[in-house]
């Protein structure tokens, strides 16, 4: 237990920095209604990015923007495959993430680099987690405030037209597919910044780091959606989402100290993403089950 | 004015599916028709209407609405000149979106939309006046999301968007088919009433004959992708449905008998 508490600091710092991503993932996932597989890589896009500025000489804000900013190129890739192509949706981030592998690699020129607090100004680090959760509560605010207002202007009403209905949203005269590419933009943006301040926080940046980041992401959202419900605001959905990330990691957390190995946590991350996906499914199948008992006597 | 020269479409073109959807319409609007269509399944109505809104190109011919050459541009460009109704209620607006917030995004149709606010509280006070002339009991629930509102109550909503901002052609595509009848007549009178209001200029397809009788200044049957019988003014009014069912008869079109069964 002592340990349990001990650890907790860390585990909060760092499902506040992957509420980032999961806050992305909803814009995509839940306002798009698109399953963007970019995610993975643009994750480590953006931590790459991040520390080989930071190591060429730039500033650390300066590192950390520029990551947002290939991650945002990535997601645009992926809305140029989709709308302009018309290659499928999960196909088209799928791509996009396999080309980011030999990219993330040519950008870092080996599978990891590490960057030490030590010798630059990193805006996070694990060295510092109590510093660390301060910092991460600060972006979310922020991106939650930015995003609050950018869905209220008439692009972003647009955007969610796209992603409820984009016949509706094509009859009111919206260019469905800049939407859809809008979205992918600012929902890998978020991502990118997740894997900047990730990377900064561990010290290093890892070609695999991205590998099932969709998947936490959309553990965050549903977590977050199951725990304090659906039926909230807008900015409370998105901070909910970044709880759901935080309740995540305090579940991984658990599994470990209770003597999960750690090959299992991927696993343990697809069930979880699979379990909550599927209990409308069940529900409706219990209830037509009931009734077709219900029928025969 | 709408003028439709010679549009022919041809879906699954080189397949077993093969159909030819679209044989050839010619078509003039005036400023100010309402023209009603009737015609069998399959027989091009919808059909055209899509054409005209730009849902997919077409093979050919050209489509020119108030001096613009539309046949090319594409659907959310000419979204600008076309207010559209679907059948499917769920279809015209966005469930998971507020009453004011799907007004709004209706009135800046054709507009360059930028980072200024979504929704205006001096436009909120005119959808309150909107909503109240529906008489639908819906101007108290501005900030309902319209999913929970009824199959009726969406149709209402979607007309109210088509010629929030005055559309130069009304597209009707049997709005009133997936609403029980009574519904549907009220939704119906509300398509003469903003109609007439507005001075528009409307196409709406229907497959009840006393609907298409009923309503506009002009009637088109349509058959096998092309127009057989245009009919308007004095000749219009005194039309029977018995006429109708003649005429289909007269065609001699592949789905006439289809037609008497659907239509009586």
């Amino acid at each position: 237990m002592g340990a349990f508490l001990n650890a907790m600091p860390g585990v909060i710092a760092q499902g506040l920095i992957w509420g980032i991503l999961a806050i992305g993932v909803y814009i995509t996932f839940k306002v798009l209604d698109f399953a963007d597989m970019t995610v993975d890589g643009s994750f480590s896009l953006g931590g790459a990015t991040t520390v080989m500025a930071i190591l060429a000489g730039f500033d650390v804000s300066i590192a950390l923007l520029a990551g947002v900013l290939t991650a945002m190129i990535a997601g645009y890739v992926t809305g140029i495959l989709h709308t302009i192509f018309k290659i499928p949706a999960i196909l088209s981030g799928i791509l996009t993430q396999l080309g980011l592998y030999s990219i993330n690699m040519r950008i870092m020129g080996k599978s990891t680099q590490a960057v030490s607090v030590d010798k630059y100004a990193l805006i996070v680090s694990i060295r510092f987690v109590n510093e660390t959760i301060v910092i991460a509560l600060i972006f979310v605010a922020a991106v939650i405030a930015l995003l609050y207002i950018f869905f209220g202007t008439e692009i972003g009403s647009a955007i969610r037209a796209t992603g409820c209905n984009q016949n509706m949203a094509r009859a009111q005269g919206i260019n469905t597919g800049r939407c859809i590419r809008l979205g992918l933009v600012i929902g890998n943006g978020l991502v990118g910044l997740s894997g900047g301040l990730i990377a900064q926080y561990q010290g290093f940046s890892d070609v695999n780091s991205g590998r099932g980041a969709i998947v936490i992401g959309l553990a965050a959202v549903i977590i977050g959606e199951v725990v304090f419900g659906s039926r909230h605001n807008f900015a409370f959905k998105l901070a909910t989402s970044v709880l759901g990330a935080v309740i995540y990691y305090i579940v991984i957390q658990i599994v470990l100290q209770l003597g999960l190995k750690s090959d299992y946590l991927k696993l343990l991350s697809a069930s979880i993403v699979a379990l909550f996906m599927a209990i409308p499914a069940i529900q409706s199948y219990w209830q037509n089950g009931k009734r077709m008992i219900r029928r025969k006597s | 004015m709408l003028e439709i020269k010679n549009l022919k479409k041809t879906f699954n073109k080189g397949t077993i599916n093969e159909k030819a959807a679209l044989t050839g319409v010619s078509l003039t609007l005036n400023d100010g028709d309402f023209c009603t269509i009737i015609g069998g399944n399959g027989a091009g109505k919808s059909t055209i209407l899509n054409a005209i809104a730009g849902v997919w190109p077409v093979d050919s011919g050209s489509i020119v609405l108030n001096g613009h050459d539309i046949t090319w541009l594409p659907e959310h460009k000419r979204a600008k000149y076309i207010g559209r109704v679907f059948q499917d209620p769920m279809m015209g607006t966005a469930a998971t979106m507020q009453i004011d917030e799907n007004l709004a995004l209706a009135a800046r149709r054709g507009q360059s939309r930028f980072l200024k606010p979504g929704t205006t509280e001096a436009e909120r006070t005119h959808y309150v006046d909107l909503l109240r002339s529906l008489d639908l009991g819906l101007e108290d629930r501005l900030t309902s999301k319209v999913g929970l509102l009824s199959g009726g109550q969406r149709q209402a909503i979607t007309l109210l968007m088509a010629s929030l901002k005055k559309p130069d052609l009304l597209l009707l595509d049997e709005h009133t088919a997936a609403l029980d009848p009574k519904t549907a007549k009220k939704v119906l009178d509300l398509s003469d009433l903003i109609i007439q209001e507005n001075q528009l200029t409307a196409l709406m397809v229907t497959h009840n004959m006393k609907d298409a009788i009923a309503h506009g200044n002009r009637l088109i049957m349509m058959s096998d992708g092309n127009i057989i019988y245009d009919v308007s003014g004095e000749e219009k009014e005194n039309l029977q449905v018995t006429d109708l069912l003649h005429k289909f008869e007269e065609a001699g079109s592949s789905d006439a008998v289809n037609d008497r069964l659907v239509l009586n």
